[in-house]
C-alpha cells in the first residue's frame, strides 16, 4: 500500500531532525513532532520543505499548521498528490 | 581587581593545517597552504590563488550533528567550531550535554562575514519569490554571530557569548577582550577566536582593488612575500583559529597545561586622520597601540625578544616595521626577530589574529621562531632599519620569552597584545 511507502519515506526525512536522545526507530505513525519526537520547532519548517522537494508537492501555511503528527503528514501528502492526478 | 589571565587550549583549521600538529609542522618546515582555486580563474579573478584549509566531509562530520549538516554553507561557521571545539578539548575542558550551561565560561569569537555561500543561496530563493524556500537555518548560518552561537550551544557556556568584528584586526582583538573579561573577574574562561569564510564572494572585493598579488597564478606557493622586495600584494586565506584563555587561579586549579601567560595589550583607532584613511593606518595611532601594549603588559620594549607582525607582503609592510621600530625604541641589531605566517597561509581577514596567535604561542612550546617564507629578497626598505638576521629565513631554535603580537585592519584600527612565558 502506498501509505506504508509514505511512512518509510517521511522517517528518513524525519530522522536527521531527531535530537540525539531519541531514536528514529521511535517515530510511530501517531508520533506527534514536537511533544512525541522533541523536534525543534523551527525544524518543523525544513521538514515540511523536505516533504515538498520528496514528494514533488506545495504545502500552503494551513497545511503546516495542520501537520502535527505522521499520519497528518501522510494524509496530506496523500490529498496533495491525489490532486495532482 | 586585575587577575592574570594565560592560555590553556588551542585550536585551529589554517589553510596549511588542521589540527596544532600539523599546523606546527608547517609552520616550522614553511610548508605552504596556497593553491591555485580553479573557481578563482573561471570567474577572471586577477589573482586566482588563495589559502583555503583542506578539509573534507568525514572531519566534518565529526564536529556537526546531523541536523546542523543539512544546508551547511557557511564555511568559515565550519572552521569556526572545528577550532573551538579543539581549543576546548586541547584545554581538557568537559562538555556537559545536560543542566545548567557554565556560567564561568563565555566566548567572543569574531568574523567578517559570516556564511556567504549561504546568503548567496537565500538571495537566489528571495529573488524568485520563495522566501519560504529559506528553511530554518538561513539566518543561523548568515548573522555575524552564528559562529559564537554555535560555539556556545555546542560547549553550553553561560557567561558573555558574543562576536566581535574590526576587519583584519578581529582575531588580535577577540584575545584582547577575552583578557579584559577574565582579568576583571567577570568570566574564569573565555574561548577567544575568529574565522573567515573562503571563497569568490568575500576575495571579490579585494581582487577589485587590485591589491592582490597577479602574476603568482601559475605559482601559487611563491605569491605571498611579506617583507620582500618582490611583495605584491596579500594572498586572500580563510580558515578559524581559537584560544582557551583562563584565570591563572582557575588553570591552576584544574592542573592545566601553559602555552603563556598574556600581561594584556591595546586596541585604538588611527581615526582615519594623521595619514591614516580606510585602507591605511595613522602610523602615530599604530606606534602608540604598541607602546600602549607595553605599558599595558608592565614591560620595558628592550625584553621583547620576538615580534609576529602583521605584515601582509604589500609595500606597507616596511612602514610597519618602521612603525614597531620607533614604538619600541629598537632598531638594527637591537630590533627584536620578526616573524609573519602570511608567506604560508596567506592573509586570513578576520581569522588572521587568531590564526597567528596560536601560530606565535606554537613557538613557545616548539622553543623556536617559525621561519619567514618567500622573503630571499628582504625588502631595501627593511633592510636599512633592521639587520638580516632579525627577519629569520628559516626556522631558528630559540626560547622566547617575551612575544608582541599585532593585527591592523581597514578602518585604521589596531590591536597589540604581549604574551610571555609562563614559569611558575
Amino acid at each position: 500500500m502506498e501509505k506504508d511507502q509514505y511512512y518509510s519515506r517521511l522517517k528518513t526525512i524525519v530522522s536527521p531532525y531527531l535530537p540525539e536522545d531519541v531514536r528514529a526507530e521511535s517515530i510511530g505513525m501517531d508520533s506527534h513532532f514536537v511533544k512525541e519526537l522533541n523536534i525543534n520547532s523551527a525544524n518543523l519548517v525544513d521538514i515540511i520543505l523536505d516533504v515538498e522537494d520528496e514528494f514533488d508537492i506545495v504545502l500552503e501555511n494551513e497545511d503546516m499548521d495542520a501537520m502535527q503528527t505522521v499520519r497528518d503528514a501522510m494524509e496530506l501528502i496523500d490529498k496533495k498528490l491525489a490532486a495532482k492526478k | 581587581m586585575n587577575r592574570r589571565v594565560v592560555v590553556t587550549g588551542m585550536g585551529i583549521c589554517a589553510p596549511n593545517g588542521t589540527g596544532l600538529k600539523a599546523f606546527g609542522e608547517a609552520l616550522r618546515s614553511g610548508k605552504s597552504g596556497i593553491r591555485f582555486q580553479e573557481d578563482l580563474y573561471k570567474l577572471n579573478f586577477g589573482c586566482q590563488v588563495a589559502g583555503k584549509p583542506n578539509i573534507n566531509e568525514a572531519l566534518i562530520n565529526k564536529y556537526f550533528s546531523a541536523v546542523q549538516l543539512k544546508g551547511l554553507l557557511a564555511n568559515g561557521l565550519i572552521y569556526g567550531v572545528i577550532a573551538g571545539k579543539d581549543a576546548w578539548n586541547d584545554a581538557g575542558l568537559d562538555v556537559q550535554p545536560e543542566g545548567p550551561p557554565d556560567w564561568d565560561s563565555g566566548i567572543f569569537f569574531g568574523t567578517g562575514l559570516l556564511g556567504v555561500d549561504k546568503f548567496r543561496e537565500a538571495i537566489y530563493h528571495v529573488d524568485a519569490g520563495q522566501v519560504r524556500k529559506l528553511g530554518s537555518n538561513s539566518v543561523v548560518q548568515t548573522m555575524a554571530s552564528g559562529i559564537s552561537a554555535y560555539l556556545g550551544g555546542i560547549l553550553g557556556c553561560g557567561n558573555q557569548v558574543s562576536t566581535n568584528s574590526s576587519a583584519c584586526t578581529t582575531g588580535t582583538e577577540s584575545v584582547l577582550m577575552a583578557w579584559e573579561r577574565i582579568r576583571s573577574g567577570q568570566a574564569e574562561r573565555i574561548l577567544a577566536g575568529s574565522c573567515s569564510d573562503s571563497g569568490p564572494y568575500i576575495w571579490g572585493g579585494f581582487d577589485a582593488m587590485r591589491i592582490l598579488p597577479r602574476s603568482y597564478n601559475q605559482d601559487p606557493e611563491s605569491a605571498s612575500r611579506p617583507m620582500s622586495a618582490s611583495a605584491a600584494g596579500f594572498v586572500p586565506g580563510s580558515g578559524a583559529g581559537a584560544l582557551v584563555l583562563e584565570s591563572l587561579v582557575s588553570a591552576e586549579n584544574r592542573g592545566a597545561r601553559i602555552y603563556a601567560e598574556v600581561l594584556g595589550g591595546i586596541a585604538n583607532s588611527g581615526g582615519q586622520r594623521e595619514g591614516g584613511s580606510m585602507t591605511a593606518p595613522n602610523p602615530g595611532a599604530v606606534q602608540r597601540c604598541i607602546a600602549g601594549a607595553v605599558e599595558v603588559a608592565g614591560i620595558h620594549p628592550s625584553e621583547i625578544d620576538s615580534i609576529n607582525g602583521h605584515l601582509t607582503a604589500t609595500s606597507k609592510d616596511a612602514e610597519e616595521i618602521a612603525n614597531w621600530s620607533q614604538a619600541l625604541g629598537r632598531s638594527g641589531a637591537d630590533f627584536p626577530y620578526v616573524n609573519s605566517f602570511k608567506s604560508t597561509i596567506g592573509h586570513c581577514l578576520a581569522a588572521a589574529g587568531s590564526i597567528e596567535c596560536v601560530g606565535a604561542l606554537l613557538q613557545f612550546k616548539e622553543q623556536a621562531i617559525f621561519g619567514n617564507v618567500n622573503c630571499d629578497d628582504l625588502h631595501p626598505d627593511i633592510e636599512s632599519q633592521v639587520v638580516s638576521e632579525r627577519v629569520p629565513r628559516k626556522t631558528l631554535p630559540f626560547s622566547i620569552n617575551l612575544l608582541a603580537k599585532a593585527s591592523f585592519g581597514f578602518g585604521d584600527v589596531n590591536a597589540c597584545i604581549i604574551f610571555r612565558r609562563y614559569t611558575n
